[in-house]
């Protein structure tokens, strides 16, 4: 039986637009817009979603470096929604994030081994000698030489910065690491790299990720489970094989058919979704999708879908299924 | 580490980058930077002239030699720099008034950058109220016509080297605050700080580990522009009652005083004048250097 | 064989930047040939080379720190860089259009998209005024954005990344060239933005019988819109076939590699790490000896480490630079 190790519900994370004279509230960007999921110990859930999805959004309000504007944050049964910065603090310790661009994501006037030092002497683990060796080690784990830890980041390759971010995260042990995009920025032969380090470290450390990308072909290799976004929703979760084999929402059948396949032989069924994503400020009444969906009906635009779940793990938003 | 600098200087090899310390690089780096050595060397010569100067040229800089005959004399063996109006012999004046005015320059400069910046970085970090309340201040600070408050500052304090250098901070620091809070807030929304706090670091370090650092480049221009600034400022505003009072000499008011004899003896504008000029100039380099010392992506 | 008639054919083409850290040879010796109406693709890593070459027809190399020192790039039989700058600029936008990575920051923010896109029709074809406004509007309509004459007066940021990348296309396309280019077009859109716009290029190309040269790092993109690839490293072309060739059989140690690495979409999940090429792309300032992908080739041998290969043509229009090609 899994444990759970974070369940999400009914997460929201609006962002207020001032305007006026006074700088009242006119409008928000609805980012996240009531979103609700759970990861278990040990496997890789991933979120998947164009620009605009909130998916990015997501991954930080979980891990509270956004505050919530309401739903609630579970942690190992523990409630951390409301806690404040320093209550969180010491929660920090087990939660990391990766980050996607190797060139904003790591202090250009810090050594990279005072950046991967930084966890452990926030949390004041272990002593001056220890906490070095941690850094090498971990240096040494991600694959880079310990004798380059008093160089500056720009001194490394996009690749190797990004090693350089993945040990940051896992010098103090952690449990849940969110990745976000991280190697969207990195050229095709260093992503299978940094894939396969993921991967290792992950089985060697026992890791949940939460994996946020846009490349289906790496989801589809690194996950356990993969949850669609669309405009501050979560369309459509699954098991891996099953969402990938049978994808039931609109919005993931358009998706899945618009990934180009490296083989020329293959003639791709497109499905061509009309029109641009609305904005976030505004997302259509009712299912957020029923602007672009071909199979929109009268009952989409009144009423918003509700998850169910189709199969076992298998859960829709979309009035197409309801109806079943 | 000790070990390996020993061993690599018993095999006579060239240190790595690496085996450096941090203050070690930095000076290492700054040595390899020309205009920055320029601007060492044109301190250095400063700071020897009005400190070792006196011990050399041993001469009373407020005595006055009476009669026309002692006034705006020409450069001789008896004052090598010659007289002024009140005959007293200007080089010993350039020692006496060169060390009052690098203190009050220097230190008066340092001191309104880093309490701007502390203003700043509390405003920019924080931001809301705290944001708010600082930058408001700062504003009203600005715009209290500074004269006005020079005299009521004059009746209060008194006259004395520190409080005019009080006076030139508590004019000078709105600048770098609202310079630093305006950098602030762009480093806060770059990745490395939202991994700070991803880590769980606290505010502090956060502010001082990895805000501070990014703005000293622009901390170090805004003090050596602050130095040259804060010598002249100190003899303009000398005719209240502040700054350095007659007969003592500073920089500042023999350049300020001297401008009256222009076609009298115009050398005792150019020795004041050349000095400051030097002296600002001699730091603009060497801040230059530094500030470029001290970014790692520049290759010194 | 193909029997179309070559449009642009570059010859041993070396386009060097010179640095304050040293000499980049971006370009060091590309052979490349487009056909009338052929689909090429040009893959790459970074520093690859391939922007650079793009450029470099177009003659829009920075200069300093640019400069094409070698080869030629025939256009029609006349070498282009043989040119003066009035005569390309009669061929750039006109003859040979390009579209970039980053639409954003190809338009003018300033102005609208119809002024944009009037002006490049204005430059090259000779009309202005409501003639010129009439083809713009059928411009914007053929790259397929609904309401083109509402359209017209809207501002670059008023328009979604799609929008805009379809707004490049409608310039690039309006004076009818006979060869475009596309740099990284479609790496910062959304996948299923990026489907439409392929889309769109695919049924242009078809209705307007233009070439394309389609730059991209994205393997999957250029097997679906290239009929021939050549793939770049380090500067130099290491093999270049049909799409189906290459695909099928890669014989390149780096196009094999590439290809194994990439982890496949319509697999399973397996728990096997993927079979990365280790190593990165060399630094261009220290190019190395002998074949530039030795150090990273798991099949490299002192012969390797030593010397450069040749491109040999090991099948009819499958070119390869190896010493030893991997076996069909």
């Amino acid at each position: 039986m899994a444990t759970r190790l974070v369940e999400v519900q009914n997460l929201k994370k609006w962002f207020p637009i001032k305007g006026g004279v006074f700088a009242t509230t006119v409008a928000s960007v609805r980012a996240v817009d009531e979103v609700s999921f759970f990861i278990d110990q040990g496997e890789t859930l991933s979120l998947v979603g164009e620009s605009g999805s909130g998916k990015t959004t997501t991954g930080r309000t979980m891990l509270k470096l956004l505050q919530p504007t309401s739903g609630k944050i579970i942690y190992k049964g523990k409630d951390i929604t409301n806690l404040t910065p320093n209550q969180m603090r010491p929660l920090r310790r087990n939660m990391q994030i990766m980050f996607q661009d190797p060139y904003g994501s790591l202090n250009p006037r810090m050594p990279v081994g005072d950046i991967i030092q930084e966890p452990l002497d926030v949390h004041s683990i272990g002593t001056r000698k220890e906490r070095r060796q941690a850094v090498a080690t971990m240096m040494e784990t991600v694959g880079l030489r310990p004798e380059y830890e008093k160089r500056y980041p720009h001194e490394f390759s996009g690749g190797q910065r990004q090693r350089i971010g993945v040990a940051r995260a896992l010098v103090i042990n952690p449990e849940l690491l969110v990745l976000d995009e991280p190697i969207s920025a990195l050229d095709v032969s260093i992503q299978s790299q940094i894939i396969n380090l993921l991967q290792e470290l992950q089985q060697r450390l026992n890791l949940t990720y939460l994996f946020i990308a846009h490349d289906l072909a790496v989801v589809r290799h690194m996950s356990d489970r993969v949850a669609v976004m669309y405009l501050g929703k979560i369309v459509e979760t699954a098991d891996n094989d099953e969402l990938f084999d049978h994808p039931l929402h609109p919005y993931t059948q358009a998706l899945l058919s618009a990934v180009p396949v490296p083989d020329p032989e293959v003639k791709r069924e497109r499905i061509i979704l009309q029109g641009d994503v609305p904005s976030p400020v505004n997302p259509p009444s009712g299912c957020h999708f029923r602007t672009r969906c071909p199979y929109a009906m009268p009952i989409c635009k009144e009423q918003e879908p509700l998850v169910i779940e189709v199969a076992p793990g298998h859960t829709v938003a979309c009035h197409l299924l309801t109806k079943k | 580490m000790a070990e390996k600098v020993i061993e690599a200087k018993k095999k006579g090899q060239k240190k790595s980058s690496e085996d450096y310390t941090y203050v070690g690089m930095v000076f290492h780096r700054l040595t390899r930077h020309k205009l920055a050595m320029v601007g060492a060397f044109m301190l250095i010569f400063i700071l020897l002239f009005v400190f070792v100067g006196p011990l050399v040229w041993r001469a009373n800089p407020n005595e006055q030699i009476e009669g026309l005959e002692g006034m705006f004399n020409v450069p001789s063996r008896a004052h090598p720099m010659g007289t002024d109006d009140y005959g007293r012999d200007v080089l010993a004046r350039m020692f006496f008034g060169g060390r009052i005015s690098l203190f009050i320059g220097f230190i008066s400069a340092i001191t309104s950058t880093l309490i701007g910046a502390l203003v700043g970085l509390v405003a920019g970090y924080y931001g809301g109220w705290a944001d708010d309340l600082l930058m408001r201040f700062t504003d009203a600070m600005l715009s209290i016509p500074t004269f006005p408050l020079l005299i009521a500052l004059a009746s209060v304090l008194g006259k004395g080297v520190w409080q005019i250098i009080l006076v030139i901070v508590i004019f000078g620091w709105m600048v770098d605050a609202r310079l630093v809070r305006g950098l602030v807030l762009s480093l806060k929304e770059q990745e490395y700080v939202e991994a700070a706090h991803a880590i769980g670091a606290s505010a502090n370090r956060i502010m001082w580990r990895h805000l501070f650092p990014n703005t000293l480049a622009v901390l170090i221009v805004s003090t050596t522009i602050g130095i040259g600034g804060a010598i002249i400022y100190e003899a303009s505003i000398s005719f209240l009652g502040f700054g350095v009072q007659a007969p003592f000499a500073s920089w500042g008011n023999m350049l300020q005083n001297a401008q009256q004899f222009i076609w009298n003896s115009p050398r005792l504008i150019i020795y004041p004048g050349l000095a400051i000029f030097m002296t600002v100039l001699g730091f603009n380099f060497f801040g230059d250097g530094l500030r470029d010392a001290i970014d790692p992506k520049l290759k010194l | 064989m193909d029997n179309r008639e070559v449009l642009v054919d570059i010859k041993n083409l070396r386009t060097f930047f010179y640095t304050e850290d040293g000499v980049v040879p971006a370009v060091d010796g590309i052979d490349l040939t487009i056909h009338r109406g052929e689909v090429v693709g040009l893959v790459g890593e970074s520093g690859c080379g391939k922007s650079v070459t793009a450029l470099s027809i177009l003659r829009l190399i920075p200069n300093p720190p640019g400069k094409i020192i070698g080869g030629e790039i025939f256009f029609h039989g006349q070498d282009l860089l043989k040119k003066n700058e009035e005569e390309m600029r009669m061929i750039r936008g006109d003859k040979i259009s390009m579209i970039f990575q980053e639409p954003m920051t190809s338009l003018n923010p300033v102005y609208t998209i119809g002024d944009q896109i009037s002006e490049a029709i204005t430059l090259h074809q000779k009309i202005d005024g409501a003639e010129s406004k009439k083809r713009t509007i059928e411009m914007i309509h053929l790259v397929g954005i609904p309401e083109p004459e509402r359209r017209f007066s809207q501002y670059p940021h008023e328009m979604s990344g799609g929008m805009r990348q379809r707004v490049m296309i409608a310039m690039a396309l309006s004076s009818n060239p006979e060869l475009l280019i596309s740099d990284e077009a479609t790496t910062a859109l959304d996948v299923t933005i990026q489907a439409q716009i392929l889309d769109l290029m695919r049924g242009l190309q078809k209705k307007l019988g233009m070439a394309i040269l389609i730059i991209t790092h994205n393997l999957a993109v250029v097997a679906e819109m290239a009929e021939t690839i050549s793939i770049a490293y380090a500067g130099k072309i290491v093999e270049s076939a049909s799409a189906k060739e290459t695909f099928k059989s890669p014989r390149h140690p780096y196009t094999y590699g590439l290809l194994q690495s990439i982890p496949k979409f319509t697999e399973k999940k397996t728990n096997e790490p993927l079979p990365a090429i280790e190593g990165m792309v060399p630094s261009p300032y220290h190019m190395p000896k002998g074949c530039r992908f030795n150090p990273r080739c798991p099949f490299a041998t002192e012969k390797c480490r030593e010397e450069e290969p040749e491109i040999l043509e090991l099948t009819p229009g499958h070119l390869v630079r190896c010493f030893y090609p991997i076996e069909s």
